[in-house]
């Protein structure tokens, strides 16, 4: 056990965290050079293309260092976004160092800051890596100066590293060695392993990431889940190398994997403690939390034919997402459809590119919302995750929101805009934090309906990339809710209804419209597009119609070419939904909580 | 099955007009082997289409032509195709060229319909438009040709340019009427690509009027013409009488069989179209190796013949066969779509209102599943 050391990378995004994992994967010749792949830790096409990671992933790592003595370095990957924190905390969880990856031309960035705190809550031995040493625009002076002063740690031991060009990596691995403590625990105690992942194999079932803490497990024993009770018989156990190395056991100090049978990753639960079933540990592990759904969506297909085959397409993508949850739902305007719950909206973002891109489906995806509450005058209590379960107005006693408590991490410079930006989102009891000179930690209540659509997005822009943002969810609080109905041409259309506050109401109904606006086309008549609340039109906007289109010549060479566009615009037409005799794009759904122009 | 049309394309200006896209060489120096490559070209098709009962003479300005090369020209049609005795021989032509002996030499040459690219009858216009001719060399033509005998006149206008102003327009097509021609063509200025005009648009000059004056121009012309007894049977085109209807130009609109013979030329038939390679120097090197100048075909598919039955037919007075319309959507829309006043249909034909006409570019959308 002691030459096991596991540790994590933790950098802001771009910072170069994939390819640093790259190179020290290459380094400890795990794989030949002619067979590699760039960025291999990031698996999934998205990831690549966003430049974060999605799920964690491990990988044990031999190395043997200068002096002949062999190590086996788990790295652990984590998620790089608010929605999947938790997800993180349970990666840190289970490491006992990280590298704090910086980029020499960039600095220290928010998100730095804060990957640090989290490192710094799990008391993990921390490793600065001043990266992108070869980039002309490379300042590792003042860079070094941010660590000291930004970060508070001992700037002398950052290691200069280039990861592309591959520089700096040995000495990466020999601090990996020498700083990080090896893993604690007896293998002679009971079993108590950390459950950090889970993913889905097609042909062995749920395959379960985790960090063994105390005992051993080996195949045929059974095990059992702290958080339920819930028995399996292992099948398999064995580590994380480029694909997965059965061994005959796992102990103390280790990371890797567990097979036993599980059907989908849905009854497994990141950050659930896993011992065995004839001699459990006394306690689970600390820090674990049920992960629910926040914000809630509907997902229709464009074509109603295609409703059997988004069904199949959801069941397939369940099986490696624990965190989707649905349900079938229907909408006047859009026929059949899911109802579905996601952490955040990055994760809804995903799911929906995921079905897509990789189960070829056309959707349209609904207004997202928090669950809210309504307590009605008989007293019954209900909870209400889509606007078409609204009640009648009538019968409500109060409304009930949930709360969250955001924490904003800022240089000073930008305080006044992220205050404006949080007291529009209707953000109360405020409280500030200075970490460091230079930096402060501002704390909101704000409800989380005003947050899951672009907050974060403003955030960035107001404080030019500089604002990190992470919440945690408070209570729910009263409020004064009320339904805001979109109607087209007159007509109600369901799936564009929100709850909103009252107050806000008028000015979440402008911008509704505007944006509606901005995303129907013209077409040959007028449209007009109307917010009302309880059957009071509150903003209209309209949408005026093409008064001439056609073009004064046709003859024997143009038919092609007409032609031609018109198969194009049947297409483009084709991805839109028809509400009574008005084509509306997919994009126009979700644009109505958008409160910018694109 | 009616008769097929033939096109020839002759590719040769005096100099480039700054808002026209037909393909054309400002210079007459490639004439002579044009010609021999195109009458190769007449070898190569013989019986397919059996026989024409229209032949226009486009470009280009055919009427650059001298009488030897037009009647070179002429011999070889005839001799090549079978023309029905009652064809419609049309000729562009140019008004600085209609001198009296180019009059005389297209009437001896068997031509029955002129149409004279006049553009305007405002010197303004003409100047703006890049018209190397007055308003006098038109009337002057007109007259000629009226005198030579020509009983099928027809006319290019344009309109709707920066500026211009209602009234103008109206006296350059009242100025029209008072020669009483058989055929008007009203084109609204479009800046097409690869154009002076595009390129003026590109450097941020305001070439276009906007849509709301283009509308009024539309249906200001419309008016204008059918007021005083002309059918509005095109989206720019207008007929003195039904007889007087471009024959040919209605086969394009009727997927009636055409063949284009020339330079950047596209012939129709059975489902199939195919088209010429576009530059003169590559035609006549193809040609004068025995080969093929056809640069590129398409053979429709059932879906593409009806998106272009359906958006074709939209741009005429004669519509298109109600067959055309399948599926409950499009039924469904047709109904809402004379609601609208945009068609009117009966038992056999779909045919579009002159509000129809204006959206003719959008409607086949709503209509082709």
């Amino acid at each position: 056990m002691k030459n096991i050391r596991n540790f994590s990378i933790i950098a802001h995004i771009d910072h170069g965290k994939s390819t640093l994992a790259d190179r020290l994967i290459q380094k400890t010749g795990l794989v030949e050079a002619r067979n590699f792949r760039d960025q291999i830790l990031d698996n999934m096409d998205i990831e690549r293309e966003r430049g974060i990671t999605i799920k964690s992933q491990a990988i044990t790592l031999p190395y043997i260092n200068s002096d002949g003595e062999a190590f086996e370095l788990n790295l652990i990957d984590t998620p790089g976004h608010v929605d999947f924190s938790y997800e993180v905390s349970r990666a840190l969880a289970s490491c006992e160092g990280v590298l704090l990856l910086v980029d020499a031309s960039q600095g220290v960035e928010a998100q730095t800051v804060a990957n640090l705190y989290a490192a710094m809550e799990h008391d993990l031995e921390i490793i600065p890596v001043i990266n992108k040493i070869d980039l002309p625009a490379a300042d590792i002076e003042k860079v070094k100066e941010e660590i000291e002063v930004d970060l508070g740690l001992d700037s002398d031991l950052a290691i200069l590293c280039s990861a592309k060009e591959g520089t700096g990596v040995e000495e990466i691995l020999d601090a990996i060695t020498e700083l990080i403590p090896p893993p604690e625990g007896s293998r002679d105690d009971p079993l108590e392993a950390l459950i950090f992942d889970a993913h889905y194999d097609p042909f062995r079932g749920t395959i379960v990431s985790c960090r063994v803490f105390s005992g051993k497990l080996t195949a045929g024993e059974t095990i059992r889940f702290m958080s339920n009770n819930a028995t399996h018989k292992v099948e398999e156990v064995g580590i994380f190398r480029l694909d997965r190395e059965p061994k005959k056991e796992l102990s103390a100090g280790e990371v890797g994997y567990i097979i036993s049978g599980i059907k989908t990753v849905s009854d497994v639960h990141v950050g659930d403690t896993v011992t065995l079933d004839t001699r459990p540990a006394p306690e689970p592990l600390p820090g674990f939390k049920e992960v629910k759904p926040v914000v809630f969506s509907s997902i229709y297909p464009i074509s109603s034919d295609d409703y059997q085959s988004l069904s199949e397409a959801l069941e397939k993508y369940k099986l490696n997402d624990a965190a989707l949850v649905y349900q079938k739902d229907s909408s006047v305007a859009l026929g059949v459809g899911f109802r579905c719950g996601f952490l955040g909206m990055l994760h809804l973002e995903i799911v929906q590119e995921r079905l897509e891109r990789e189960f070829g489906q056309s959707l349209i995806m609904t207004v997202p919302t928090v669950r809210y509450q309504f307590v009605l005058n008989n007293g019954e209590k209900i909870r209400v995750d889509n606007p078409m379960d609204y009640p009648d107005p009538t019968t409500i006693n109060k409304g009930l929101e949930p709360f969250i408590r955001a924490s904003i991490m800022i240089p000073e410079r930008y305080m006044g805009v992220v205050m404006d930006l949080c007291l529009d989102r209707r953000g109360v009891d405020s409280r500030f934090n200075y970490p460091s000179p230079g930096r402060i930690e501002v704390q909101f209540d704000m409800p989380l309906g005003e947050v899951i659509y672009d907050f974060y997005d403003k955030l960035k822009t107001v404080t030019q990339g500089y604002g990190s943002f992470d919440y945690d969810l408070l209570d729910y609080r009263e409020s004064d809710l009320v339904k805001m109905d979109i109607l087209v041409n007159g007509e109600k259309v369901d799936a564009l209804s929100q709850i909103v506050f009252r107050e806000k109401g008028r000015s979440r109904a402008l911008q509704a419209c505007e944006r509606l606006r901005e995303e129907i086309p013209r077409h040959m008549f007028k449209i007009a597009i109307q917010g009302a609340v309880g059957g009071n039109i509150i903003a209209r906007k309209t949408i005026s119609p093409f008064r001439k289109d056609v073009t004064a010549k046709c003859y024997g060479g143009d038919i092609t070419r007409k032609r031609k566009l018109l198969e194009k615009q049947k297409k483009g037409k084709k991805r839109m939904k028809m509400i009574g005799s008005i084509s509306i794009p997919q994009s126009a759904f979700v644009a109505v909580l958008r409160s910018e122009s694109k | 099955m009616e008769q097929a049309g033939l096109y020839l394309h002759i590719p040769f200006c005096r100099s480039k007009c700054p808002y026209c896209d037909f393909y054309s060489l400002a210079s007459g120096s490639l004439i002579q082997v044009w010609l021999d490559a195109v009458l190769s070209e007449m070898g190569q098709y013989r019986e397919r289409f059996g026989s024409f009962d229209t032949l226009y003479l486009g470009g280009g300005t055919p009427s650059l032509l001298s009488e030897s090369q037009l009647a070179r020209l002429m011999q070889a049609l005839f001799h090549h195709f079978h023309f029905d005795p009652r064809s419609e021989i049309t000729i562009e032509t140019n008004p600085r060229d209609l001198n009296a002996e180019k009059v005389k030499t297209l009437k001896k040459l068997a031509i029955n319909r002129v149409n004279v690219g006049v553009q305007s009858f405002d010197e303004g216009a003409l100047s703006f438009l890049g018209r190397r001719h007055g308003p006098g060399d038109a009337m002057e033509a007109l007259s000629r040709l009226r005198t030579a005998g020509f009983d099928n006149l027809g006319m290019d206008l344009i309109y709707g340019f920066p500026g211009q102003r209602m009234a103008c327009w109206l006296e350059t097509l009242e100025k029209a009427l008072s020669f009483k021609p058989e055929h008007v063509s009203c084109y609204q200025l479009t800046i097409e690509k690869g154009t002076a005009f595009w390129r003026m648009k590109e450097k941020g000059k305001p070439m276009s009027v906007g849509e709301k004056t283009e509308r009024e121009f539309f249906v200001e012309t419309s008016d204008f013409l059918t007021g005083r007894g002309y059918i509005h049977y095109e989206v720019s085109n207008f007929a003195r009488s039904p007889q007087h209807v471009c024959r040919h130009n209605e086969k394009y609109w009727h997927h009636v069989p055409y063949l284009g013979l020339g330079p950047s030329a596209h012939s129709f038939l059975g489902g199939r179209r195919w088209w010429n390679v576009r530059s003169v120097r590559n035609y006549c090197r193809i040609l004068k190796s025995g080969k093929s100048p056809i640069a590129g075909q398409e053979t429709l598919t059932r879906e593409q013949m009806n998106l272009e039955s359906v958006a074709l037919g939209l741009r005429t007075c004669k519509g298109f066969d109600r067959a055309e319309i399948r599926g409950s959507a499009a039924r469904k829309n047709l109904a809402d779509l004379e609601k609208m006043g945009l068609l009117r249909y009966d038992e056999n034909r779909v045919m579009p209102t002159r509000e129809g006409f204006l959206l003719a570019e959008h409607l086949p959308l709503y209509l082709c599943e």
